[in-house]
């Protein structure tokens, strides 16, 4: 380890203060750190400080990412083993999704860190750890057969657009994650929508049925997976969207270790609950009577909820905002998903207009608090007077 | 009838280093200082030069906003050296002790609240008394709503007020008689409820009993729940050990600098109680208790999370009773950020494990264990913050230097003390009590 940190401050000493590649020291610095914890002392303030930093933080939510991950990759060649009727053992099916997401992923941090380093440079700060999560979310709410190409033109857009122009991580106002989709989503429809995408290769093939749930209901067709298979997973969708028993273990994750909102997790739930009874008492067509808890474990709900909505930056920042903030996007969600045929799936939608909204939220519950000083302000002044 | 109060929010750090329950008498240092940086916001105009002789109680300077306002030397002796910084910055007037030498005052009889506040900003006594907001020494002109005086404490390895002050108990009392005269309403006492403490006996007061963890005993979190501070109002608070000063002043007639401090951290071998007086030299108390290791140290006047940096040839600073000695953190650790490693280093965040032990008693250092970061995790500030003000917005505003929405957000309310907490546990390593301190500084310059 000494002779790895001999080397590294070897390595280091051009881009220290003054040297010719100063500029560039947040790019170096970020391998460094990723090495080690620096040895930086305080030097203000408090003198003794929490083990917890930023790092710590989002590989605690990369680790809950990954049993949903890994049960995409596997039903991701499950779904085209099965769909094409050939014989295959459970590592078939995960070699052939290994080999369908690294690719994606890959290119997704490659485009997203190359962005965020090149900023990191321009600005002359150190490079924030928030893309870790954001690289990996990308990929995993895609359709798997999306060509690498418009990933990348997705995450480049999410990236600079959404995060970097507001002014980096921590600025941001809506989802990137989240952004990098919907940008797909509306710039290249036919790649993420239609029953041709969401089984790999089923374009190729034909006589693959890869219609998700949700897709059928809206075009009123009957759907044959059972209750079963909707919680596990094994469905056509997005790559890491269809498992919610898996995506309930990371979500387990998140909520321990208190780096997701159980407060945003839980308002959704009740709010996406809600209203998908409301819509089964109402009953007027397959959308409507799709009982509510289907509702609750198919398309992107669970993962949209554990993962995209607790996004901190984007999410509501107040207790009490928290609630509302999740309420809504499950009420929102169902809301889409039910009265918009063109848009099946609507928890993409719906998380991405109420982070819009988060601030608004935010302000009242603060406003609360100004208002209440400044009626305590008002009363001690009639007892003076 | 005494009030309760709790809270639910903060926490309690339980590190390694607690002082033993023993006094020691012995420590003789003879190099005292008064350092006007520990009077925050404060321009002192110097009275003495080098070399001049002064007695215990005799003015060192006087603060130029409020030329009433003494500070007086603790002992009699020599003024051996006047330390400047930068813009010829006063840092300390250090005195050499030598003889015995006092300035005596004229106590009368009849003492009524003008001759008292005379009397006090004369002698030197007067800065014991300081007010909120902002922390900075009281104005004799102002009257206060309420006084304050918290007798316990929750910071990490704090002093005991029961044990300090356990022999003044008189002095206490006739030190909260003289105070009371400077309201119209009794002294506020607040106590650990869970303490069998002789401040419970203290008489003409309202006694509060308090409990939750740190930062309980900050006087901001009890007087918002007390009496809290509106635009315009003012509370004093003094601290306990002052108050037996305060009474042996009028007792003695003479300014009496009394001060017990614990040493105390875990670089120490024995962390002990040492009773000196104010400004005294730590060197030869920490060459008492002994350090464990040739290692770096940091020697912090104060309590680890809000105390400030001296060196360990430094000296007790005016407002305080703790010295705390960890080690320096300024070493590498491969891969530490990966979660749920390196547990040995405590954590409020359940992202490492260390908070299934909360028994355990932790060595602490300094390192920062990570790098200042863009804002991203919420709520884990609200967690540790048991005042009813979103203490991120309120830091979101001072930083954006807008002094309506400063007052609206509550900073009236707070003092930098009382964001250490909130300093220690942040993932983004934002310097809350700096951005605070910057911001109060806007407050007395902009609004007064």
């Amino acid at each position: 380890m000494n002779f790895l940190r001999k080397k590294l401050d070897e390595i280091k000493r051009p881009f220290t203060k003054g040297e010719k590649w100063e500029k560039f020291a947040p790019a170096i610095n970020a391998f460094d750190t990723f090495l080690f914890v620096p040895n930086h002392t305080t030097q203000k303030g408090s003198h003794i400080r929490d083990a917890v930093d930023l790092k710590r933080t989002m590989v605690t939510v990369i680790i809950a990412l990954l049993p949903a991950l890994f049960y995409g990759i596997y039903n991701t060649g499950f779904q085209y083993y099965s769909q094409t009727g050939s014989d295959f053992t459970f590592l078939d099916a995960f070699m052939h999704g290994s080999l369908k997401i690294a690719p994606m992923i890959i290119v997704s941090y490659v485009v997203g860190l190359t962005i965020e380093f090149a900023f990191a440079i321009y600005r002359g700060h150190e490079v924030n750890e928030g893309y870790l999560v954001t690289g990996m979310l990308v990929p995993m709410i895609m359709p798997v057969d999306i060509p690498l190409w418009m990933v990348a033109v997705s995450v480049a857009f999410a990236v600079v657009i959404a995060k970097e122009a507001f002014g980096g991580t921590g600025m941001n106002i809506l989802n990137p994650a989240l952004t990098a989709r919907a940008f797909a989503f509306f710039a290249y429809p036919t790649y993420m929508s239609g029953d041709k995408v969401w089984v790999s290769e089923a374009s190729m093939i034909d006589g693959i049925s890869g219609e998700t749930i949700l897709g059928s209901l809206a075009a009123s067709q009957k759907v044959s997976y059972s209750m079963l298979d909707m919680f596990s997973g094994s469905i056509p969708g997005s790559i890491a969207e269809t498992s919610t028993l898996w995506i309930l273990v990371g979500a387990f994750i998140l909520i321990v270790t208190g780096v997701g909102s159980w407060r945003i997790m839980t308002g959704g739930i009740l709010g996406a609950s809600l209203m998908g009874l409301l819509f089964n008492l109402w009953g007027a067509n397959s959308l409507m009577s799709f009982s509510w808890i289907n509702h609750l474990i198919v398309g992107g709900f669970a993962f949209g909820i554990v993962f995209m909505a607790t996004d901190p930056v984007s999410a509501a920042q107040t207790q009490k905002g928290k609630w509302i903030y999740g309420i809504l996007v499950g009420v929102f969600c169902i809301m889409i998903r039910v009265f918009n045929p063109a848009y099946p799936e609507g928890v993409m939608l719906a998380i991405l207009l109420m982070n819009v909204f988060a601030p608004t939220i935010d302000h009242y519950v603060y406003n609360s608090n100004v208002v209440k000083r400044k009626k305590r302000w008002e009363s001690a002044q009639i007892k003076t007077a | 009838m005494s009030k309760d109060i709790s809270f639910r929010r903060g926490a309690d750090l339980n590190l390694n280093g607690k002082a033993e329950k023993k006094i020691n008498e012995n420590s003789k240092p003879n190099s005292f200082a008064i350092q006007p940086n520990d009077f925050f916001s404060l321009f002192p105009k110097l009275i003495v030069r080098e070399g001049e002789e002064v007695s215990k109680g005799s003015p060192i300077f006087y603060d130029k906003k409020n030329s009433s306002i003494n500070f007086v030397s603790p002992v009699s002796g020599i003024v051996s050296k006047i330390i400047r910084v930068a813009k010829r910055k006063i840092e300390s007037i250090i005195i050499e002790n030598d003889g015995d030498r006092e300035l005596s005052h004229n106590i009368p009889e009849n003492l009524n609240r003008d001759n008292i506040i005379e009397l006090l900003t004369a002698s030197g006594c007067w800065p014991f008394i300081r007010q909120r907001p902002y922390n900075i020494i009281a104005n004799p002109k102002d009257t206060p709503k309420i006084i304050l005086i918290s007798c316990f404490t929750s910071a990490p390895l704090d002093v005991d007020f029961d044990f300090v002050l356990k022999n003044n108990e008189d002095d206490f009392q006739s030190g909260i008689n003289i105070l009371n005269k400077l309201i119209d309403s009794q002294i506020t006492l607040t106590v650990a409820s869970s303490s069998d403490s002789f401040f419970k006996n203290i008489k003409n007061v309202d006694l509060v009993q308090v409990s939750g963890p740190h930062p309980s005993a900050n006087p901001s979190v009890q007087i918002q729940k007390i009496s809290p501070i509106n635009m315009g109002e003012k509370v004093w608070i003094i601290r306990p050990e002052d108050v037996v000063n305060i009474g042996l002043f009028f007792k003695t007639g003479v300014y009496q600098a009394q001060r017990t401090v614990a040493i105390a951290g875990s670089s120490l071998k024995i962390p002990q109680y040492f009773k000196t007086k104010i400004g005294a030299n730590i060197a030869p108390m920490i060459k008492i208790a002994g350090l464990r290791s040739k290692a770096q140290v940091r020697c912090i006047n104060g309590d680890v999370l809000s105390g400030s940096i001296t060196t360990k040839d430094g000296h007790i600073g005016f407002y305080n009773n703790l010295i705390s000695v960890i080690p320096e953190g300024n070493k590498y650790r491969m891969f530490g950020w990966l979660p749920f490693v390196d547990n040995s280093i405590h954590s409020l965040s359940r992202t490492s494990f260390s908070w299934l032990f909360p028994k355990k008693e932790y060595d602490i250092d300094t390192n920062l264990n990570g790098e200042e970061r863009a804002i991203v995790v919420t709520g884990e500030m609200e967690k540790v913050f048991p005042m009813d003000i979103y203490p991120m917005q309120l830091l979101k505003v001072c930083m954006t230097g807008n002094i309506e929405k400063m007052e609206a957000f509550g900073i009236y309310e707070v003092v930098p003390e009382d964001f250490a907490l909130i300093d220690y546990a942040n993932t983004s390593k934002i310097e809350a009590q700096e951005i605070i301190s910057d911001a109060i500084e806007l407050m007395i310059k902009e609004a007064g």
